[in-house]
């Protein structure tokens, strides 16, 4: 067999221009495929691990759904907000480890302020049980300290120690700016593939800072106006909070503190599972995902016709080439085996190509997807469900390859060693 | 020389036809003993093609038995058959005889990996496979070493005939069938690969059959066989003609 192998190799070497050709467009319908897989998987993964430590999110009353796309993807607004004195009452709950506050409402060129305490720094977990850290800077300390995410930083170009002016609202124009208390950026963010990349943190004494002299959502008139050095001065408490995230001491205590908060008589409120809710999201948006997938796929069968194609075209100046090798004393099984080698030689060569292709991409836009789309693609080996593709494209072609070793096979049955010129 | 009298082929009555009712081969007997080199003279459409594909294993008679060195292939399975052409069998053809894309010396040594006993017998002279292409080339008039890395398409046609009579001889096999192998030579280099092949098979002890309708030839061979003259069915096609 192994001289079979090696002629099938010379053959397709004297070939090669179109059996370049043949690999290089099943290597690129290989790549595209496994790079849809990659992003798809990866897409998901950063997704549903946006929240990976927090095993509730508290909010007003409204919809999980709603609740999490204001809370965790600072889509929409919140209905209402929670006091201070009820977080402060659910957050003491002997099977709470740890809970993080969250004030939205405010924003700074289309990106929103959220504030939040220290305990976002040392608790708060995503992606693969991470933790947030500093590309530059530290933790706000000050009041008027802010942390920027990463996309904010790139690309409004902020660094350490930059002044930034905070808006009131979070609507595109017509927002009145808090230009009497300009925020010093402190420290600038990691890239996390998470909403956290484009927001800007502030602490809660901050956001309240900002707000202390407004009434009734309306800016102060001037007369009643507290100076950024004043509020700084004044021992400042928030009054109320957005959200709040909980770590629980234990996971088997999450519903009964679901039920505790959404039982709450003071205020209505709702607990939300974020994973649950994440999941049920991605039903909703991962449709496409699954569209892109099948095209691909779609892809690399029109990849795999090709070759069929430049086989089945090759065999009849092939027939003679045949016929020697019968007159020398290849069996007819022979030739059926050196039709299937040429398929298995284009699969394999062209699905290591594809693989090379994928990662040689995954090198080149990397830095793009992370910056762009706040998506980290890993450059890590091949998953499971990619080799099993791999495997898939291989299969196929082997019995596509079927189709001209069949034909070759009954070529040579019906030619013998009649050689035809 | 008593092995003389070894039959190499032997066909008895054998009939073979593509459509019913129309047999196109039809040989009472025909016999050919071992170191014969018998000259097979039959313009096309005598039979010859369908005679080289009974003897090489590929097609089966309707009836009647084609034995090479006493073992009848109508009887064989169709790998056996297969496997008993390329252990026993070399072929020469006409022209472009060789494989475009293997080297001089891959297409000589080609026959070896498809037949373990010439494979063996060349191993039994104490030489390489590719030593033993380049002594075979050697013989045969081709005596430039580089030639044998060379591909077989920079080659002239003399060349290409002499390289497809090395494959067909390397290991021995005990029958060596020639198809107007000639025909693309003028008259000059026609003789002298004539002779160079003689000188092979005799050193081998193969027995040579040798088609062509150019009865020029004729003369240099121990026996001529009119194919015509033997098949009955090209008679009867003639007479109904």
């Amino acid at each position: 067999m192994t001289s079979i192998w090696s002629l099938s190799l010379k053959s397709l070497k004297n070939r090669r221009i179109s059996a370049l050709l043949t690999i290089l467009s099943i290597a690129v319908s290989v790549a595209l495929l496994l790079g849809v897989e990659r992003i798809r998987v990866e897409a998901k993964n950063s997704f549903t691990s946006s929240l990976s430590g927090t095993d509730l999110i508290v909010g007003a009353r409204s919809s999980p759904l709603n609740l999490l796309l204001y809370s965790s993807f600072h889509i929409g607004n919140a209905t209402n907000n929670i006091t201070w004195e009820t977080y402060q009452e659910l957050a003491s709950d002997p099977a709470v480890a740890w809970t993080i506050p969250i004030a939205l409402g405010d924003s700074h060129r289309e990106f929103r302020v959220m504030g939040s305490n220290q305990t976002l720094f040392k608790e708060f977990r995503y992606g693969d049980e991470q933790s947030l850290s500093f590309k530059d800077g530290a933790a706000f300390s000050k009041l008027y300290d802010a942390v920027i995410g990463s996309t904010v930083a790139q690309q409004l170009g902020y660094t350490v120690g930059q002044k930034v002016i905070l808006s009131h609202g979070v609507e595109s124009s017509g927002l009145q700016d808090h230009d009497d208390k300009p925020f010093q950026i402190s420290g600038i963010l990691e890239p996390t593939g998470t909403p956290l990349d484009k927001v800007i943190l502030v602490s809660l004494e901050g956001i309240e800072a900002l707000h202390i002299d407004w009434r009734n959502g309306a800016p102060p008139i001037a007369a009643f106006s507290v100076s950024a050095e004043k509020a700084a001065a004044m021992q400042l408490k928030p009054e109320s909070i957005t959200a709040y995230y909980v770590g629980l001491k234990s996971r088997i205590a999450a519903f009964r503190y679901q039920r505790k908060v959404n039982d709450f008589k003071q205020e209505a409120l709702t607990a939300i599972l974020p994973g649950v809710a994440l999941q049920e999201l991605w039903q909703l948006v991962g449709s496409a995902e699954k569209a892109l997938l099948v095209i691909s796929i779609m892809v690399v069968l029109a990849g795999l016709t090709g070759m069929l194609t430049t086989i089945l075209s090759s065999l009849n100046e092939r027939r003679r080439e045949m016929a020697i090798l019968r007159s020398v004393g290849a069996r007819p099984v022979h030739i059926f085996s050196l039709m299937i080698i040429e398929s298995l030689i284009y699969a394999i060569a062209g699905t290591l190509l594809g693989f090379a292709m994928l990662y040689g991409l995954l090198l080149l836009i990397q830095p793009i997807a992370q910056s762009a789309l706040g998506l980290y693609l890993p450059i890590s080996t091949p998953g499971i469900f990619e080799l099993y593709l791999a495997s898939g494209v291989i299969g196929c072609s082997l019995l596509l390859g079927v189709i001209p070793a069949w034909r070759a096979y009954k070529n040579s049955l019906a030619d013998g060693l009649t050689i035809r010129i | 020389m008593s092995h003389r009298s070894n039959p190499v082929v032997e066909l008895e009555n054998v009939q073979f036809s593509w459509t019913e009712d129309k047999p196109i081969l039809d040989i009472q007997s025909l016999s050919i003993t071992q170191g014969e080199k018998v000259f097979i003279r039959g313009p096309s459409g005598s039979g010859k093609t369908t005679l080289l594909g009974l003897l090489g294993g590929v097609l089966t008679p309707d009836s009647g038995s084609v034995k090479v060195l006493n073992t009848n292939l109508a009887q064989l399975p169709p790998a056996q058959r297969d496997l008993h052409r390329a252990e026993h069998t070399g072929f020469i053809f006409q022209m472009f005889n060789l494989i475009p894309y293997l080297s001089v010396a891959e297409n000589i040594t080609l026959p070896l990996s498809f037949a373990k006993g010439r494979h063996d017998r060349v191993s039994a002279t104490g030489r390489k496979p590719e030593q033993e292409a380049a002594r075979l080339l050697q013989t045969l008039g081709l005596v430039d070493p580089e030639l044998l890395s060379r591909p077989v398409t920079e080659l002239s046609i003399g060349q290409q005939q002499r390289v497809a009579a090395a494959r067909a001889l390397i290991g021995s096999p005990e029958l060596l069938i020639a198809d107007e192998p000639t025909s693309a030579l003028d008259t000059d280099t026609r003789e002298a690969f004539i002779k160079l092949l003689f000188s092979e098979c005799e050193s081998s002890g193969s027995t040579l059959m040798f088609v062509s309708h150019d009865s020029s030839l004729e003369p240099l061979f121990d026996r001529t066989i009119v194919l015509p003259e033997i098949n009955r069915a090209s008679q009867q096609n003639r007479e109904a003609v």
